[in-house]
């Protein structure tokens, strides 16, 4: 048999393997060394075979704020932290709320990356994200958008939200909801305790949280239509996402790295780049959520990749914008995740099987006829994460300075390499 | 003393020992300014930029006359007068005036953490004089020197301090001062106006003004905002006034000789009895007197001190 590449030695499923491309496409996995002619031919000895992986919520600034990111750096950061498919927030200027919009993102992301990663664009659910009357969804939906949302701005009238809900359902498409009461979160900066009080910021309750998670989904069960919860932060959400799924309700939910691995503390002498909304919480907090995941009371895991201009976090805390630059260390911060009993199949369920089913996206699980898309990950490498190292153009990220275990080394996509990381 | 600092940005940073020092200083200093010449040449040849982004007239104009009476030369920029207003960013506001070689920074800022921002900034002292509800360490070391001027000793005291707790920077450095010294704290607020979490803080908390001034040594009113009301924290400033302003009756539940002190400027009869700010006990104009010898304790050890 002929075929153009074979990579071999790799660890899939704990054992060695053998995965052989042709044209794109993925002709086999095998545990044993088949009989081929290859026209390449990798031996990734101790490296991890995975498939790429799917960020649910990114934000690329493009258009409107390139200084922060544009597609090209944005995907870029995406090939090289493991990500095939990336679903892009459309709070950019002019807000995603139109098919104009739409293409243009598209079409720039197929110039500079023909082959992928694709960018998958999530459509404003509201005009302008202004909260006051509907989108064209069905025009978003047409144009290629792939959910709606109002992400960093939640839509504060329950009634249109309702309608938008409804109306999304009919186009088959998926309503993602930053759930805050605005407020309770008005003017928040850190999560409301201990620390807030001492450093004198403003506060924001997990509360501000909870309770628009709870009006969500008593929505979704009473419309029973599914709604996807953005960024879950806190306990009392994740205690209300396990009610919803035990009685049926159609609730889905994700959080990020950052709420995983770092709390509040990290706010402490005023660090911006801890600066995120929702806020970073509390230790317990972070025990619920692991176990969300463990449990799969929490579907699915996203970055809220927030790209920000250095000199914009270079500012009094209170002045900071909001977010974690975030696609470059995901994967090596998920890893940390991995024990006996929760595997490599697991990750890639929360990075990328769950989220392909909850937005109807196409996803390859590497069986032959798939497409060839797939990464090698060595998951020992350690890597020290400078603003070199990333390849956001967003440097603003908690972990920069300190060094991580395990890398994405080789992403390939329709069967061909589009990143190396030697 | 060795001095190791050479910002301060809140009294947390000092020990009890280094405190006494600057109280030590300051005892020195007001002596100075008793004098018919007030002026030492300590600081001749220093220049000291007071950055003022908040409106001040007090403390603006004790750390003016502190620096004057040591013979710095001191330079005002006030937020309207600022590039500030240009939309020029703090980091390239305060780089500019440190490139005009000042040996030390004075700053006042609306946002908490304004102060230690500027000290990562730059290489000059940073002298924090107030930053959002975060803190003001000369207040509170002010304070503290009356009271210690006063007991000799603050172990065992019991201070309470009354009113809007979540938004003032002079009770959250008070409190940490007053403990490092050994004191006992109290607070009185309405919820509404107490920080959410502060079971960390060594403080006993009562929302009942009567039971909160019973045995106290000395009673602290802090100014009320009247935004607060604005903001749905309170229902007006007339039911504030009755449950929350401290008068005479209060004074007697407390210890005799209590001692009534107010950062300024003050609401008489809104969170201060007008009669009970200019009685015996009332050390108002005593804080203030002892602030330009605070402050010109701390010019001196903070520009000098780490020479």
């Amino acid at each position: 048999m002929d075929v153009d590449l074979l990579v071999k030695n790799v660890i899939w499923k704990d054992k060695k393997a053998f995965l052989l491309v042709n044209q794109g496409t993925v002709v086999d996995l095998t545990f044993s060394l088949p009989r081929v002619n290859c026209k390449k031919e990798i031996d990734a000895s101790g490296l991890v075979l995975l498939p790429s992986l799917i960020d649910a919520h990114v934000h690329l600034r493009d258009p409107g704020f390139e200084y922060k990111e544009d597609i090209c750096s944005g995907l870029l950061a995406a090939v090289g932290g493991g990500f095939g498919l990336v679903m892009a927030m459309a709070n950019t200027k002019p807000v995603n709320d139109q098919a104009s919009v739409c293409e243009y993102m598209l079409e720039k992301a197929k110039t500079y990356y023909p082959l992928g990663p694709v960018l998958a664009p999530i459509g404003a659910l509201t005009k302008d994200l202004a909260g006051q009357e509907m989108a064209a969804l069905g025009e978003l939906a047409q144009a290629g958008c792939v959910a709606f949302s109002n992400d960093g701005l939640p839509v504060l009238d329950t009634e249109l939200f309702r309608r938008c809900v409804e109306y999304a359902s009919d186009l088959g498409k998926v309503v993602i909801d930053h759930c805050e009461d605005p407020f309770l979160a008005k003017d928040g900066l850190v999560n409301e305790g201990k620390l807030s009080s001492f450093l004198g910021l403003k506060g924001i309750p997990s509360v501000a949280e909870s309770l628009q998670v709870a009006r969500d989904i008593l929505l979704a069960g009473y419309l029973d239509i599914p709604i996807h919860l953005a960024h879950i932060s806190c306990r009392e959400s994740v205690e209300l996402i396990y009610f919803a799924k035990k009685k049926g309700i159609q609730i889905t939910a994700e959080t990020c790295p950052h709420y995983l691995w770092l709390t509040q503390d990290e706010c402490a002498h005023y660090n911006t780049l801890a600066k995120v909304n929702p806020p970073l919480r509390t230790k317990d907090d972070t025990l619920a959520l692991f176990q969300a995941l463990r449990e799969g009371i929490i579907d699915i895991l996203v970055t809220d990749h927030a790209p920000h201009a250095e000199f914009e976090k270079n500012v009094p805390f209170g002045e900071a914008p909001n977010g974690i630059s975030g696609l470059d260390t995901a994967l090596s911060l998920s890893l940390k995740l991995l024990t006996k009993d929760f595997t490599w199949s697991d990750l890639v369920c929360l990075w990328g099987k769950r989220p392909a089913q909850i937005f109807n996206l196409a996803f390859s699980e590497l069986a032959p006829g798939d497409n060839a898309n797939f990464i090698l990950v060595d998951p020992d490498y350690p890597w020290k994460v400078t603003k070199k190292t990333m390849l956001s153009k967003g440097k603003n990220n908690p972990w920069i300075g300190t060094t991580l275990e395990g890398k994405v080394m080789y992403h390939f996509l329709q069967g061909e390499l589009v990143y190396s990381c030697r | 003393m060795q001095w190791r600092h050479k910002h301060l940005l809140d009294v947390d940073q000092l020990s009890k020992e280094e405190i006494i020092h600057i109280f030590g200083l300051a005892k020195n200093f007001q002596e100075i300014n008793q004098r018919p010449v007030k002026k030492v040449p300590t600081l001749k040849g220093k220049s000291i930029i007071l950055f003022f982004a908040e409106p001040s007239t007090r403390t603006k104009t004790s750390f003016d006359i502190a620096g004057k009476r040591l013979s710095a030369d001191t330079f005002s920029l006030a937020k309207t007068s600022s590039s500030l207003t240009k939309g020029e960013s703090l980091k390239d506001t305060v780089l500019t005036l440190e490139a005009m070689r000042p040996d030390c920074i004075v700053i006042r800022h609306w946002q908490s953490g304004a102060a230690q921002f500027v000290s990562s900034q730059i290489d000059c002292s940073v002298i924090n004089a107030g930053d959002g509800w975060h803190a003001h360490p000369t207040q509170a070391l002010l304070d503290g020197f009356v009271l210690y001027s006063l007991w000799q000793t603050l172990e065992q005291k019991k201070i309470l301090i009354v009113g809007d707790i979540a938004h003032s920077r002079v009770a959250r450095s008070d409190i940490k001062l007053f403990s490092i010294l050994g004191a006992k704290v109290r607070l009185c607020a309405p919820r509404t106006l107490l920080p959410f979490d502060i079971s960390a803080w060594p403080v006993e908390v009562f929302h009942d003004l009567k039971q909160a001034c019973v045995g106290v040594d000395a009673i602290i009113c802090l100014r009320l905002q009247l935004e607060r009301q604005e903001k749905g924290l309170l229902p007006d400033l007339r039911e504030y006034s009755q449950r929350y302003c401290v008068t005479f009756e209060h004074l007697n539940l407390a210890q005799k000789n209590v001692k009534i002190m107010h950062p300024g400027p003050m609401n008489r009869g809104i969170e201060i009895d007008s009669s009970i700010a200019d009685c015996k006990d009332s050390l108002v104009l005593d804080q203030v007197q002892a602030g330009v010898a605070v402050r010109m304790a701390i010019l001196y050890l903070f520009i000098l001190g780490t020479n």
